[in-house]
């Protein structure tokens, strides 16, 4: 792939903010990080406030105390929120649907006409999911899952991509372009053989086979090694006259620094690891091995058309991605800023 | 896959850090670094940072890619090694019908993917108004879907779509409009998928794009004001223009995603589904191939002409930005 456009300016954020992408909660500012402020990757010396919510050279708009201004009827400002909020329904209809469809019974699910809620907490489709299919087991195996692969990501992305920032090796150009040529291969292609390694390792239908070809990501090498390169070299030579060791200094020194990098990288790893499909489907069809997006379809090869039963499936399986989104909203809109694609 | 938008700007990080100190910078060698960088020692340790991903990538990526590269020359047997069959599998692929049929598909997919940035832009922009309250909320609840497993949102549009009890049809049936079986239909299914497609994925583009416009300077749109220019004419005066580099980074990845269209497909398109054939697309056809049809070989050739094709179109866009892609 030819050098990638410098466009949204992603990676500005790259700049050694530590506060900049950790600090608490939500604002409005959540992307402001995104702005490609030139200044904001030139900016030597780690400055927790370069990009802070609110950093005047984002052009958030300049918006005025909020209990002080004065009341005034703006049509403009009205017809927008009518449009924004009508898309926000479009947006979120389909999953109030779905919770209440989990709560009816079938005959109230297929009343003509629909009625909107369920005459009573219906808690009879949850239980049929898991007595249905082995759904207990499949969250775990999704939490293993995940957890396996972020944790595998965090911590070989992370060394490759200090070594491949700041550490000096032969062959250090040449198994960088072997890495960026891993990042353009789709998934497909690699499905089989992938299949295949697995068999022969004797691990189809386990949990490992689940996360160990995604515990590697080139992406996140990419994504790491942008950041630590943003780091200024003076905090690791201090730290080298003192005596530490590269490990040592990769450790305690550099890892603190691009902790922002690392969260994003492992909300949005853990998003894909929950969530992907195609790959548990290949390895571990024993629906005990499998994961809740697997589950999900073995679920609805079993009730077709039992609406409520699949409706409560797949609340149960995305609610904790769901729950993790919530509490870390700008970690998932940063990691998603900067990835692009599933990988 | 995933392409990164600021590898220039980091390098350019990398060059001035590089320059103002001791330039031993990493893209190039290690000439002018200091002491505990060259020595045989570190050059050990740099090997032990890389050691763990570089077996990785060799086991699980690497040596597949070459396995595949092998497989789509040769055909599996009944019990077990493959014998070479020179291009036939790529033969299979040409001509088979399916193919093009997936082929015609996963080009719509894409077409309907694409449709995704427009909705998104237009979003961005009305977020973007001067003062607006709730803006947080609201791109909070537009980037749900997109978290959400596309299992679960295959499963909710399934029922939504429902031709005998869904809210499609009961909305539409308000509106005087007759309502229909979205996804056994084979006229429609297609459309009902790639529709879910831009829902889930509005969100996602919306994000890079309020990144994008954030970076527009308000002087420039207060200029406009004015100058007497209205809202749509600073829309494709300002917005599009100046976002373009935004727009061009998500229309590469827009096509790069859209093109391996699986889950969505997948889990909307039961087997018995009548309308299946008309949304097969070409990472489904592979999926069953593969696995189901245990034709290995010829699926192997198909996902190579899939890599093909998403490397044609991603060279396309890179030659054709310069007619529309204003960086600043």
């Amino acid at each position: 792939m030819p050098e990638p456009a410098p466009s949204p300016g992603a990676l500005s954020s790259g700049a050694p903010s530590p506060g900049a992408l950790s600090s608490g909660a939500p604002s409005p500012g959540a992307l402001s990080s995104g702005a490609p402020s030139p200044g904001a990757l030139s900016s030597g010396a780690p400055s927790p406030g370069a990009l802070a919510p609110g950093d005047p050279s984002s052009g958030s708009a300049p918006a005025p105390p909020r209990g002080r201004r004065p009341y005034r009827f703006d049509p403009g400002a009205v017809a927008t929120h009518a449009v924004l909020s009508l898309g926000a329904l479009v947006m979120v209809f389909p999953f109030l649907w779905q919770l209440l469809t989990a709560f009816k019974t079938m005959p109230e699910a297929v009343r003509v006409p629909p009625t909107i809620l369920p005459e009573a907490l219906n808690w009879a489709a949850f239980e049929k999911v898991f007595t249905a299919v082995p759904f207990r087991e499949m969250l775990t195996n999704s939490l293993l899952n995940t957890a396996g692969r972020t944790l595998g990501q965090l911590v070989f992305c992370s060394l490759a991509a200090y070594a491949f920032a700041r550490l000096q090796f032969r062959g250090k150009n040449v198994l960088f372009a072997v890495f960026l040529s891993v990042l353009m291969v789709p998934p497909q292609l690699l499905v089989l053989p992938q299949h295949e390694i697995m068999q022969q390792l004797g691990l189809l239908n386990t949990v490992p086979a689940l996360f160990l070809p995604g515990m590697f990501s080139a992406f996140g090498t990419f994504l790491l090694r942008q950041f630590f390169l943003a780091l200024p070299r003076e905090l690791e030579e201090a730290a080298r006259i003192d005596g530490a060791g590269p490990f040592r200094i990769f450790w305690s020194i550099m890892l603190p620094l691009v902790r922002p990098a690392l969260a994003a990288l492992a909300v949005i790893t853990a998003m894909w690891s929950w969530n992907d499909l195609l790959w548990p489907l290949v390895v571990n069809t024993d629906p005990s091995k499998a994961p809740v997006s697997a589950g999900l379809v073995s679920l609805e090869g079993q009730f077709m058309t039992d609406y409520p039963v699949m409706m409560a499936g797949s609340v149960i399986a995305s609610l904790p991605m769901l729950i993790l989104y919530v509490l870390l909203q700008r970690h998932f809109v940063q990691g998603i800023a900067l990835s692009g694609s599933k990988g | 896959m995933a392409v990164f938008p600021s590898t220039a700007a980091a390098e350019q990080a990398e060059r001035r850090t590089g320059a103002g100190g001791r330039g031993g910078s990493g893209a190039r060698s290690g000439a002018g670094a200091g002491p505990g960088t060259t020595g045989r020692g570190s050059q050990r340790i740099a090997y032990l940072f890389i050691a763990p991903i570089a077996v990785g990538f060799l086991v699980f990526y690497i040596w597949p890619l070459l396995e595949t590269f092998w497989f789509s020359f040769t055909s599996f047997g009944a019990f077990g090694g493959n014998s070479w069959v020179g291009g036939e599998n790529y033969g299979r692929v040409v001509q088979d019908v399916t193919v093009g049929k997936a082929l015609g598909n996963t080009l719509l997919y894409m077409v309907m993917g694409l449709m995704t940035l427009p909705v998104a832009i237009v979003l961005a922009d009305l977020m973007n108004r001067r003062g607006l309250r709730g803006v947080p909320v609201y791109r909070a609840l537009y980037f749900v879907p997109f978290v959400t497993l596309p299992a679960a949102v295959g499963l909710v549009w399934n029922w939504l779509y429902n031709g005998d009890f869904g809210m499609v049809n009961e909305a539409l049936s308000w509106i005087g409009v007759d309502g229909r079986y979205w996804v056994s239909d084979p006229s429609t299914a297609v459309y009902a998928i790639g529709l879910v497609m831009i829902w889930s994925h509005v969100g996602y583009y919306l994000i890079i794009f309020t990144a994008g416009i954030k970076a527009i300077p308000q002087e420039v749109y207060e200029a406009a004001e004015i100058d007497g220019a209205g809202p749509v004419r600073r829309f494709f005066r300002i917005t599009v223009p100046l976002l373009s580099p935004s727009i061009f980074f998500a229309s590469v990845i827009c096509v790069i995603n859209s093109l391996q269209q699986f889950d969505l497909i997948f889990v909307m398109m039961s087997p018995e589904n009548p309308a299946l054939g008309e949304t097969q697309s070409v990472v489904t056809l592979f999926f069953k191939w593969a696995f189901d049809e245990n034709s290995q070989g010829a699926a192997a050739a198909l996902a190579f002409l899939l890599m093909l094709l998403i490397a044609a179109l991603t060279y396309l866009q890179f030659r054709f930005q310069k007619r529309w892609v204003h960086y600043a």
